[in-house]
């Protein structure tokens, strides 16, 4: 009835694409070979040659183009990133397990537990396919959690789209939204926090940036590589198909007869339900120690988990690569080498315990197939019906890829902007016009209620989750019997990092800190999402170099390691580069997730504190952005020290319970910290600006929107004050009383400014999203 | 009255859970002899007539509105008229009688 318009490449089955060998490249060392679609440059194309003494078949080219790329290689962030390996002081190593350059850091939080947790960029697929981009985003890292032999426990987002009214903004968010909570929900993971932010920068390039966080026992700390000569290399999990291998097909397009192959698809699809049984299935194979080590399979596919555990082990392998499983027959070696399709798994077995393994992974309905083993030649060979198709020292392709030195250059255009201060914008006076224009902050779409994105999610399955959006933190129960747990925010803000790339990342550093330190956890570790335009343009690779540097920096003199990370380059719309965004996740520990702080107000007349003192400081702040449409200036400044002693006072505030809320006071200000600790459970205030005005030398404006740091807002039982203010005597905190909670009253009055009701803030801050996206799902 | 019907396919690269799911239940029914299952959408859009504008104008929706082209693919656009509508319909009766 009726016919096909397409037809999948070589289905008639006829012609068997026959791949390039290895003798055959030796013979033939003068064939044109594609490199420049493949996105190799030239000389990175002679290198491969000079490496291998001949020109490579066209399975390493394969192999060597992917694993050469920017995403897998890290060539132009390889000589900043080693900053973070350097900048480490003994304190720094106490806690940790594992650290950078495996696939997530492992850190111990006590009484035998320890927690990995890792962020990654989906920032193009995203764009291309929103829900399946978004989607595989989460498959990827939970993945890598699963393969350090923890069971993954939670997943937060970040994420940063176009302009809320531009015409595309719809379809990236509705998608990626939909995608990260099919994938997580259908895994049963909660998604506990994150971000959103709506910038024009990001129009054309949205930033989806998700972290996973995982737990175990420190006897389960298992590392992927390949030792043992002998041992059995298995590929378990999901079929290989054409997923995600659009510039494959150019390798073999000149061996097809007419026509040639429909260009594979650049994307990939997500199957959640086969990665919830290979989380189990991996799991198992841990617990009764039938693998050696296990390897997942993300970008680069086949090419990357042979050459990097190959690289991590002995050094040598020997894969027999028709004997891996294939969702799609006329997939050509080269196709099977780069396939990124989702949901698989590579694992060493030794040969004593193959059948085991197989008999567990058969329980679980996984499919299986051994490819080979480990070898002592020191050379990854890869054998296709008999002939060797790839012969290479597996440390070429995974670990001594390209490094550049790209040139840096100090952007034209930041003196300027710099000068631009936002000390020449009109500031409000009058009540009235501080009223409307905080009002214009609370419901502007990056300070708007994200109940319309949260509520999609799962947040308390697993039953483990203390606290999770909107507080500062998403905190999670490790330990049932003691209450051990951990806690961990995310931050960066790109306003900032346009304005001084250094900074920046010092900011973002500190207010992730803060937020993790204002649940009343002990901040411990730090992973990173870097995403930058690209690293060709010297003015971007200059904010990239900044920002590493200073990023390490910071993490030293806060004692804090960083434990792993991801650097996402070419994110622009057109040619104009996105704001630097590093995204900087910090991780907490907390002994008992029952002293939990809360975020807002619940009780009758509790004192309302300000900790930390306000400055003029308005350049890049939200104010700026929303009342003036302006970005200049410089980023206000940061105190490291400062941060760490307000992180200590906060932890031993909330271990004696003397705190009944802290929230973080950030993008907004104190105007919008006010606000969000009234919305959290509909519990008023009563505020009075002058003292901290008086005291700090600023006018009202500059009290409620300035976006300076190192401030907490927390509130305090009648009963515990005295014992609170001793304790911020004690540390020498600048603190001022600036309120009282009213339950009476639920909405918040500034005195001799304005006064809001309740309904009005509940109003103006949550129907920002669903005016542009829909209703809300379940209030 | 001629029916205008539209199929979509997931790309024939790309992994269809679905369609994989159905495929291993049919295993575990016994009915071994199904290698591979893929689900696809089926619209039916009836109209007073066919025109070639508005064969022209489906063709425009199939590919932007009911097919995402980044991982499906439309596999066929045909007209079904009146007779043959009714055939199919009393052919999905007899199905549901049995």
């Amino acid at each position: 009835m009726t016919t096909e318009l397409t037809q999948a490449p070589g289905s008639a089955g006829s012609e068997r694409h026959i791949p390039d060998t290895v003798s055959n490249a030796a013979a033939t060392p003068d064939r044109e070979q594609p490199y420049g679609a493949l996105g190799l440059k030239e000389d990175e194309y002679l290198k491969i040659r000079e490496i291998l003494g001949r020109r490579p078949t066209s399975g390493e080219l394969a192999m060597y183009s992917v694993m050469w790329s920017e995403h897998c290689s890290y060539k132009s962030s390889k000589i900043y990133l080693r900053q973070f390996g350097e900048k480490v002081s003994p304190a720094m190593k106490k806690n940790l397990m594992v650290g950078m350059g495996e696939n997530a850091g492992v850190v111990d939080i006590g009484n035998g537990w320890a927690v990995t947790f890792k962020g990654e960029s989906h920032n193009h697929p995203s764009y291309i396919e929103p829900f399946q981009g978004a989607a595989t985003g989460v498959g990827g890292i939970v993945r890598d959690i699963i393969s350090m032999g923890a069971r993954p426990v939670a997943v937060m987002d970040q994420l940063r789209f176009g302009a809320i009214d531009a015409p595309d903004t719809q379809r990236v968010v509705d998608g990626v939204v939909s995608g990260i909570s099919f994938y997580a929900n259908c895994l049963g993971l909660p998604n506990i926090g994150g971000e959103t932010v709506f910038d024009a920068v990001y129009q054309g390039n949205p930033l989806v940036n998700v972290t996973s966080v995982g737990v175990l026992r420190h006897e389960d700390l298992h590392l992927a590589n390949a030792k043992g000569a002998g041992n059995k290399v298995v590929l378990f999990g999901a079929r290989t198909g054409g997923d995600g291998i659009g510039g494959a097909s150019i390798l073999a397009s000149d061996t097809f007869s007419a026509g040639g192959p429909t260009k594979r698809p650049s994307v990939q699809v997500g199957d959640p339900f086969a990665e919830k049984v290979l989380i189990e299935c991996c799991l198992e194979l841990f617990r009764d120690e039938l693998v050696e080590g296990i390897q997942d399979l993300g970008a680069a596919g086949i090419s990357c988990a042979t050459s990097e555990l190959a690289s991590n082990g002995d050094g040598g392998m020997f894969i027999e690569l028709e004997k891996v499983l294939l969702r799609d027959p006329t997939l050509t070696a080269e196709e099977i080498l780069m396939s990124e399709s989702q949901e698989r798994m590579m694992a060493v077995v030794r040969p004593d315990k193959l059948d085991a393994f197989l008999a567990v992974v058969a329980k679980w309905e996984v499919e299986t197939s051994v490819l080979g083993e480990v070898t002592d030649t020191g050379r990854l060979i890869i054998n296709w019906h008999g002939e060797e198709i790839v012969n290479v020292e597996p440390r070429t392709v995974a670990v001594d890829g390209p490094v550049y030195e790209r040139p840096v250059a100090y952007p034209s255009w930041l003196d300027e902007l710099q000068a631009d201060t936002a000390r020449s914008l009109d500031r409000p006076e009058t009540g009235d016009e501080l009223r409307e224009q905080f009002l214009a902050l609370l419901g502007s779409p990056n300070l708007a209620d994200k109940s319309w994105i949260t509520n999609q999610y799962d947040t308390y399955v697993l039953g483990n989750t203390a606290l999770s959006f909107p507080d500062d933190g998403g905190m999670i129960r490790v330990d049932e019997e003691s209450g051990l747990g951990f806690a961990i925010a995310t931050d960066a803000n790109g306003r900032y990092c346009q304005l001084d790339p250094a900074q920046g990342a010092r900011l973002a550093l500190a207010e992730a800190y803060r937020n993790v330190a204002a649940t009343g956890a002990t901040p411990v570790a730090v992973t990173d999402c870097l995403n930058f335009g690209s690293p060709e343009n010297p003015e971007v690779m200059w904010q990239f170099s900044k920002t590493v540097e200073a990023l390490s920096d910071a993490c030293l003199e806060m004692e804090i390691p960083v434990t792993g990370g991801n650097v996402s380059f070419y994110n622009q719309t057109g040619t104009a580069p996105i704001h630097p965004t590093p995204v900087i996740g910090v991780l907490g520990v907390i002994d008992d997730v029952a002293k939990r702080i809360p975020s807002g107000w619940q009780d009758e007349g509790d004192n309302i504190y300000l900790l930390g003192t306000t400055s003029l400081e308005l350049d890049g702040s939200a104010w700026a952005g929303t009342i003036h449409d302006h970005l200049g200036g410089r980023p206000p400044a940061v105190n490291l020290e400062a941060e760490r002693q307000l992180a200590g006072l906060l932890a031993a505030g909330g271990s004696e319970s003397l705190l009944g809320s802290a929230h973080d006071l950030s993008e907004g200000g104190l105007g919008q910290a006010l606000a969000e600790s009234v919305l959290r459970f509909g519990v008023g205030a009563r505020v009075w600006l002058d003292e901290v005005m008086e005291r700090d030398g600023v006018d009202a404006a500059t009290a409620l929107f300035s976006e300076s740091t190192g401030r907490v807002l927390v509130s305090v039982p009648r009963e515990d004050d005295v014992k609170f203010r001793g304790l911020c005597e004690g540390r020498g905190y600048p603190v001022a009383r600036i309120g009282v909670t009213d339950k009476q009253n639920p909405g918040l009055e500034v005195q001799d400014l304005f006064t809001v009701d309740l309904n009005e803030l509940q109003q103006t801050h949550r129907q920002t999203l669903p005016a542009r996206f829909g209703a809300l799902i379940a209030e | 009255m001629p029916t205008i019907v539209v199929e979509v396919m997931p790309k024939a690269e790309l992994l269809d859970p679905q369609g994989k799911a159905v495929t291993f239940a049919l295993a575990r029914l016994g009915k071994d002899f199904a290698t591979e299952v893929r689900i696809g959408k089926r619209f039916e859009i009836a109209v007073d007539e066919v025109t070639d504008a508005i064969l022209a104008d489906v063709k425009q929706l199939a590919d932007d509105v009911f097919s995402n082209s980044v991982i499906e693919d439309v596999v066929s656009i045909e007209v079904l008229q009146d007779s043959a509508a009714t055939v199919a319909a009393e052919a999905s009766s007899t199905a549901a009688a049995l």
